[in-house]
């Protein structure tokens, strides 16, 4: 079978699966529709929150990511999964406790504020949106490499896929076909780390198999990979970091936060029957992650070993890198280099004009280098690698079974898909529930809410298909924005709710507003206001990265310090809490007479 | 607030603190500041530093959560708090 009968087969298959998942589950009640009915068991409530959480990023961009970032890349692996020990302990025990469906109704009945709630809203969606778009994107592009079809046709099957089950099956169809996305995402990203891992290192466990020593030699992997890179002029690869260590700090500040208070994570702490339950959910949750975080550096790394490798054919027996017959001829380059052409995420140009490739680092601070690099007639580096294709071209650059593609395929949109259903609950709820029948429609029947949350869902849905069809040109930034935005508003306000008792709503407020509007300041200064190129401002401040040479996505750890130290300056000259508001934080914080989920106030 | 009620809290946020010792010591410690220094020991065949940032710390990270999952159900029970 062709690899293109075999990808719409598994695609295919899985697709089914969801939807025939969704159908069984459908949602009948508001509760079911927001958290489940309450009572998914907390193993499966962690598979749901792991698929919920890996998202196009994840699978597809991460290790990538890593490959060309070496040691540093591991700000993401610990930023994304150092967040869950903050959640299980800081929030997810607590909110549960509270027993309300969504992340506003908190700051409803905690911040006694109608503005309070709001505040909470506008953060929500803001999150939430720009990180599905991001989703849509990939969905789009998922779709095309591996389908055939166009990206804005690849874009309208992801629209109506999701329509299909987040629209009629709510939290509780979303859950359960998450749990089926988590199985497929999983083995689709491990299967071929294993054949990958073995045939480098001979050890099948790919978190061994890093430290393992390469086959045929007596060196270890990573050494060997270290050797490597150097000799191509590119930066030693177990001590290469981005920017200083200050900025690699607080970067893995800022996504540890934002883990933390993103709410498409934090309202699936509701869906489970009790207090204990949401803490050992937490673990759960980030043992299914975990899998697929500890797999990631060793496809890293893999994934960059066999890229030179090919390029490069005296790279793995330790031959002259230099040698003109060491770098492959173009015309007789792999069929997947042809296949990723096409899409221009792979370029070649030859500059020497000698009709081979050489890929190298021409930017290398090793001087002799670059003069051997010279001497050998080498005129610049001539391919151009985008690191996102790297985790769904690896198993085609170690030539694995046609089968194993085809599942990384749908592996990558079961991510996709997960993430961006969970996100798409988080707005509705928020619409339907926390704006408008709290708020503006407060007589509206449960069946009316249930209807308004649908309609949220798929004017969402519309409108997500419409940014990632026309992304406006910020796809990387977003994700990393969505998490300083929950970072800098969200998670501090929500942490002081539970640990202050004297903490009031106009601390709470002022010290969201200055948190998030500290963050989009930083961020816009270099991006441009609203993301409009042109309108960058960071000159004014002296060049890029002006505070302390910190990135603008890792700027959401700086906001929340200033959400921290705003909202206690404010509430040290405010009148204090009323008693009960204090009275119910000391209820939140024992576990006893937890019940169910309530939307009642 | 009572006696108990306080104790259970104070308790609570001793196992909280305690958690997040190990947490910061294995990631933003081991796997960020002194990562160079610990490269030059060997575990596995990867060095230390880098191991802590890109494995290490994870498997800790799971062991944390269950580790206090676990204690905070002993806390309930003890201060009979904890849900029937």
């Amino acid at each position: 079978m062709s690899l293109q009968a075999i990808t719409y087969l598994v695609v295919g298959l899985s697709f089914a699966l969801y939807i025939g998942i969704a159908i069984w589950s459908r949602a009948g009640s508001t509760k079911e529709f927001y958290v489940a009915g309450g009572g998914v068991h907390p193993v499966l409530n962690g598979m749901a929150t792991g698929a919920d959480w890996m998202s196009a990023a994840s699978f597809i961009s991460m290790a990538g990511l890593i490959g060309f970032m070496g040691y540093g890349g591991a700000l993401f692996l610990m930023g994304w999964t150092g967040g869950y020990v903050l959640l299980a302990m800081l929030l997810a025990p607590y909110l549960r406790k509270f027993g309300k469906y969504t992340v506003p109704d908190f700051f409803k009945a905690r911040y006694y504020s109608d503005t309070a709630t709001i505040v909470a809203v506008i953060c929500l969606l803001a999150a939430s949106t720009t990180y599905i778009i991001g989703q849509m994107t990939g969905v789009g592009v998922a779709f095309s490499r591996f389908l055939g079809v166009s990206n804005t046709m690849g874009v309208f099957i992801g629209m109506a896929i999701v329509f299909m089950y987040a629209v009629f099956g709510g939290m509780k169809g979303i859950t359960y076909t998450q749990v089926a996305q988590y199985c497929v995402l999983i083995l689709a990203y491990t299967i071929p780390a294993i054949f990958i891992s073995l045939h480098l290192t001979g050890n099948p466990i790919p978190q061994l198999g890093l430290g393992s020593s390469f086959v045929g030699s007596d060196m270890s992997m990573l050494a060997k990979l270290d050797q490597v890179v150097m000799d191509l002029g590119f930066a030693k690869y177990t001590t290469q970091i981005p920017g200083t260590k200050l900025n690699m700090f607080v970067y893995t500040v800022s996504l540890m936060l934002g883990t933390a208070g993103l709410p498409h994570v934090i309202i699936r702490f509701f869906t489970v029957p009790k207090v204990k339950d949401a803490r050992m959910s937490a673990g759960w949750a980030l043992v299914f992650i975990a899998i697929l975080y500890t797999t990631a550096p060793s496809v890293a790394a893999m994934a960059r070993l066999n890229l030179h490798a090919t390029i490069n054919t005296a790279v793995k027996s330790d031959g002259n890198v230099f040698a003109e017959e060491a770098s492959i001829k173009y015309s007789t380059r792999p069929a997947w280099m042809e296949r990723w052409e096409v899409t221009g995420l792979l370029k070649f140009n030859d500059k020497n004009g000698d009709g081979r490739i050489q890929y190298y680092n021409d930017k290398s601070a090793n001087k002799d280098f670059l003069a051997k690099a010279e001497a050998a007639g080498w005129k610049g580096n001539e391919l151009t690698v985008n690191r996102d294709i790297m985790v769904l071209a690896n198993p085609e650059i170690a030539r694995l079974p046609n089968w194993v593609i085809a599942l990384v395929a749908a592996g990558g949109l079961a991510a996709a898909l997960s993430t961006a259903a969970g996100l798409l609950l988080a707005i509705s709820s928020a619409v339907s529930h926390d704006l408008l029948r709290n708020m503006f429609m407060k007589d509206m029947s449960e069946k009316g809410e249930l209807m308004a949350g649908r309609i949220a869902m798929a004017a969402a849905i519309v409108g997500a298909g419409y940014l990632g069809l026309n992304p406006p040109d910020f796809a990387a930034g977003t994700v990393a924005i969505a998490f300083g935005l929950a970072a800098s508003s969200i998670f501090p306000a929500l942490m002081m709710g539970i640990f202050s008792k004297t903490m009031n709503r106009q601390g709470a407020i002022a010290g969201m507003l200055a948190g998030l509007g500290i963050t989009m300041f930083y961020v816009f200064a270099h991006t441009g206001i609203l993301y409009i190129k042109g309108t960058e401002y960071y000159h004014l401040f002296g060049g890029k990265d002006f505070f302390f040479g910190i990135h603008p996505n890792a700027f959401g750890a700086i906001g929340a310090l200033v959400n921290f130290i705003v909202a206690l300056a404010v509430r040290s000259f405010t009148e204090p809490v009323p008693d009960h508001i204090a009275q119910m934080v000391e209820d939140v914080r024992v576990p006893r007479g937890s019940g169910d989920a309530v939307a009642d106030h | 607030m009572d006696k108990t009620a306080e104790q259970y809290w104070k308790r609570t946020l001793g196992l909280i603190r305690n958690v997040l010792i190990v947490w910061f010591l294995v990631s933003y410690g081991a796997g960020i500041i002194f990562a160079g220094a610990l490269d030059s020991i060997k575990i596995g065949g990867y060095p230390l530093g880098f191991w802590f940032a890109q494995q290490g710390a994870i498997y800790i990270f799971v062991a944390l959560i269950f580790y206090y999952a676990k204690t905070m159900e002993k806390i309930d029970r003890e201060f009979d708090v904890d849900e029937q």
